[in-house]
């Protein structure tokens, strides 16, 4: 299949909505076909790549942090980039700094970067389609 | 004429909008444009044999290809011999390839 483009755009933040794994599900169908992605994220969204997400321990269960080995959207994303990298693909994850700055979540893991809303319209614009994961 | 991929996410029992976006398929197709609907997360619910399964059914008479996520099927312990007729089991791959065909999509 031919190479294309996409934007895919998220706007729910972390541990929040089935639609963050729907998305990511979405990114990594179209690395694994060979097509590269631009994720633009922002609002709540704009955490997902926020380097200080730290696991915890289940002390109602008895288990520590390692045994409880707490799921992070942080580690989806960084595997996200690696399979970019493996497949030769381009993941550009761009979050929106305004969304960034409210939330205070600007320590980004590897690979994201600070961009803001008209790096939406040029990515949709250099894309071969867009899809937007509304949050309402 | 156009070529639509509408993805729903979720359940009409959750969303009165649900239905809206059924008719909103429905009529794209009546008009002689190419529609799937994709069901997702808890869009997949009404695949199942149930009250609100008719819909369903309707749509793919009417000339939509309606096709649900196995994965989201799975999570919910949705077997295939219990979905209604009319709707396919599919991978989110399909999402994919309809973007790349350049159809218009929405996500609700």
């Amino acid at each position: 299949m031919e190479k294309k483009k996409f934007t895919l755009v998220l706007m729910d933040a972390p541990f929040e909505n089935a639609r963050t794994v729907s998305g990511l599900r979405l990114v990594d169908a179209a690395l694994r076909k060979g097509h590269d992605v631009t994720v633009f994220a922002y609002e709540g969204a704009a955490a997902l790549t926020f380097a200080r997400q730290t696991p915890h321990a289940n002390a109602v269960h008895g288990r520590d942090a390692a045994q409880e080995d707490h799921p992070l959207p942080r580690e989806w994303v960084a595997a996200l980039f690696a399979a970019a990298r493996a497949g030769g693909q381009t993941l550009d994850w761009i979050n929106c700094g305004l969304c960034v700055d409210e939330r205070g979540v600007g320590e980004f893991i590897e690979g994201a970067r600070r961009g803001s809303p008209a790096d939406l319209w040029k990515a949709a614009e250099a894309s071969d389609n867009t899809l937007v994961l509304g949050a309402k | 004429m156009a070529k639509y991929i509408l993805i729903e996410s979720r359940d009409p029992f959750e969303s009165n909008e649900v239905p809206h976006q059924y008719e909103l398929a429905a009529s794209l197709a009546r008009e002689g444009n190419t529609v799937t609907l994709f069901l997702v997360q808890n869009g997949v619910m009404p695949a199942r044999r149930s009250s609100r399964s008719d819909a369903l059914a309707r749509l793919a008479k009417g000339g939509v290809e309606v096709l649900a996520d196995e994965l989201s099927l799975r999570e919910r312990g949705i077997g295939g011999d219990r979905l209604v007729a009319g709707v396919a089991v599919a991978t989110i791959d399909v999402v994919i390839d309809q973007l790349a065909d350049g159809r218009k999509a929405i996500w609700h």
